[in-house]
């Protein structure tokens, strides 16, 4: 085993990868940034660096300050997390110069994976089901040729892309043009890379993915599936395994799949084929995560197994501990993303300073987080504070401790999007299982489906009325109008001379 | 002693007084058996009837809410006595009028300079945090006084950015 790890990350996945070190008996070194030195994963590391400014491309992403702090402390490896350069086959590479052990997939299969065409191509010879339309970039013309070959609508797609940049719905022949050279323009500005490829649109498609783990002997398993379709604007809500429509035989068919494709690109370590798949459980690959997935835990508990400790095992050169057959899923698992997000401000990003927090806890509850009470969310970076994650035997076990534990976890001092997950957990679509890609934007759309109170609200009014005005006169000194002291972010301790002589004074009237 | 509380715009009379170590409480005039215990700080357990409540306080920059379970308020506490809140109780949007900042960031663009002439609901200024901007809104129909921020400028969630008169 190392005996030295760089944690090229900060966050809920930097504190996540440290446990794990400690576990291991691996020493951990965090890095951090100008606005990180409060923050929880330099507090848990053994070693802890300053390597920057907040702007990430001067320190996260900044390869020579990372390599240069990675041999100061004398590290065997280096864990990138997920996001910053955990996909940077140009870092994993500068690592192996470096000889230090990254702790991933070789660059080689990165480079292959990394553009969406060139995957394409190779996964295509490997046999892997695609969505109708192109492998690589075309002209117009041959666009227009290939939408009409397949059949309206389609979309179009930046090879360089991710996070919906570049992309163009088109259900009309007749706005093909525009929404081209719109889509090409776009990738040009966000990519330095205007090719444009086309596909079918799958209507009301599920977003499902296979995690897979290889060692460096040849062995590669896949870990079941994960249903990833609750998204807004392209960025995942929350995740659950398994997926409520995969039957063994589909999880077998997308299992064998995934690892021909992992296999086909060389793939070591862990990493997750993402398919889309319509209602009539037809799949097909979308691209390949080549990291850590945000979304890991809930195939941890629904596999009994620890992704990073067997990141680890295999990094180091050991084989998988385990056959194919001897993998097991067992129970439902549900991951909630707790985002510093406003739901009363169209979830508009809400950093500060956190006043409050109250954390759940009890059966078949794990949090994985990054926050603490009394630390400032820096405005530079990701809103994912934490990920609450439920486990139970059956899915609506899973579904019934999360909301137990949501109605237990409060967050106060900045918004979250913890009530979000209260009406989506409630929504007769999400426990009948029936969920595309397009259902959390018609929840949120659709302003009827509040949750029904178990008390009245009225009562409830009552209730903070009168806790406002015991407030007012057990603990004062926060107590203040709303015109009053409000620049002031952390409410002052009551004196407690000036408490009793209130109370006194109280008494006497 | 009797405070004024509004709760979301409506208002309440609270009577609030000890007697032998119980509280005597009346909201709007009717008497209510309660019983409450400070657990940490925001955050009190209020037994009234029985029925049990875990209530939290939370305060923002620019404002104060009450969770009563999974429900929140916005609650304005008035002490009636408090001169301080004699002043602010006139509040409402005559006068001069603050624009804060509801969250650290940065200042990306001054969209009405001092001197122009807004309508409620016309933008000031954007801020941007976490790589996302939020245009500030004027709250009432009147003239930009002042901006006491230039465009680039960081600032903290609280602070005065622009006061329309």
């Amino acid at each position: 085993m190392f005996k030295k790890v760089l944690i090229a990350n900060r966050g809920e996945i930097a504190v996540r990868v440290i446990r794990a070190c400690r576990e291991l008996g691996v020493r951990s070194v965090a890095v951090y940034s100008d606005v990180d030195r409060a923050s929880l994963h330099v507090r848990k590391a053994d070693e802890a660096y300053h390597i920057g400014p907040a702007t990430a491309s001067e320190s996260y992403l900044n390869i020579g300050k990372i390599l240069g702090v990675a041999k100061l402390a004398g590290v065997d490896a280096i864990h990138p997390g997920y996001g910053f350069l955990s996909e940077n086959p140009t870092f994993a590479r500068a690592c192996a110069d470096a000889g230090i052990k990254f702790i991933g997939p070789p660059p080689t299969a990165m480079e292959m994976m990394g553009s969406k065409t060139r995957a394409r191509q190779h996964m295509e010879k490997a046999g892997v089901p695609f969505v109708p339309g192109s492998t690589r970039g075309m002209e117009f013309e041959q666009t227009r040729e290939t939408a009409e070959k397949i059949g309206y609508p389609v979309m179009l797609k930046a090879a360089a892309g991710g996070g919906g940049k570049g992309m163009r719905l088109v259900r009309d022949p007749k706005d093909l043009k525009s929404s081209f050279e719109a889509a090409r323009s776009e990738a040009e500005r966000s990519f330095s890379d205007s090719e444009v490829y086309i596909e079918k649109y799958i209507e009301n498609p599920r977003h499902i993915e296979v995690q897979v783990f290889a060692d460096e002997h040849g062995n590669c398993v896949y870990l079941g599936e994960r249903e990833c379709s609750v998204q807004r604007r392209h960025q995942k809500v929350l995740e659950e395994s398994p997926s409520p429509i995969v039957t063994p035989e589909m999880r077998r068919q997308m299992g064998e799949i995934a690892v021909q494709a992992a296999q086909a690109c060389g793939y070591t370590n862990a990493g997750t084929i993402e398919f889309i798949a319509d209602q009539n459980r037809n799949f097909y690959f979308l691209e390949m995560n080549t990291r850590l997935q945000v979304e890991h835990p809930v195939t941890e508990l629904v596999t009994g197994l620890d992704l990073v400790h067997l990141q680890f095992h295999v990094a180091c050169g050991e084989k998988l501990p385990f056959a194919q057959d001897d993998v097991q899923l067992r129970g439902h698992a549900i991951e909630c993303r707790i985002y510093a997000e406003d739901p009363d401000n169209n979830y508009f990003p809400s950093p500060g300073k956190i006043t409050l927090l109250l954390l759940p806890s009890g059966p078949g509850i794990r949090r994985d987080s990054g926050m603490y009470e009394g630390w400032s969310v820096p405005i530079d970076y990701d809103p994912l504070l934490a990920k609450l994650i439920g486990y139970g035997a059956s899915r609506e076990e899973a579904i019934s401790r999360l909301q137990r534990a949501l109605y237990e976890y409060f967050v106060g001092g900045i918004k979250t999007n913890i009530s979000l997950f209260r009406r989506i957990l409630a929504h007769p679509d999400f426990r009948a299982g029936k969920l595309d890609t397009g259902f959390l934007d018609r929840l949120l759309a659709d302003s009827s489906n509040k949750i029904a109170d178990d008390e009245r609200h009225e009562d409830k009014v009552r209730v903070a009325a009168i806790a406002a005005g015991l407030f007012a006169v057990l603990e004062p000194a926060a107590a203040a109008t709303s015109n009053g002291n409000a620049a002031e972010s952390t409410p002052a301790k009551p004196s407690e001379w000036k408490q009793s002589g209130r109370i006194e004074a109280l008494r006497s009237r | 002693m009797t405070y004024e509380i509004s709760i979301d715009g409506k208002s309440y009379r609270l009577d609030l007084n000890k007697e032998d170590g119980r509280w005597k409480c009346a909201l709007d005039g009717e008497p209510v058996e309660v019983d409450a215990v400070i657990a940490r700080p925001n955050v009190m357990s209020v037994i009234i009837g029985g029925q049990a409540f875990e209530v939290k306080r939370e305060r923002t920059a620019t404002d104060m809410h009450f969770w009563v379970k999974s429900a929140r308020f916005a609650v304005d506490v008035r002490d009636p006595r408090s001169l301080r809140s004699r002043r602010a109780k006139g509040g409402g949007v005559e006068g001069p009028q603050k624009l804060l900042a509801p969250m650290p960031g940065k200042i990306v663009r001054i969209i009405s300079a001092a001197g122009t002439e807004v309508e409620a609901g016309h933008g000031v200024l954007v801020i941007e945090a976490m790589k996302m901007q939020n245009e500030l809104k004027s709250p009432k129909k009147g003239t930009v006084k002042q901006i006491l921020v230039a465009e680039g400028a960081s600032v903290a969630a609280g602070e005065v950015l622009a006061i329309v008169e």
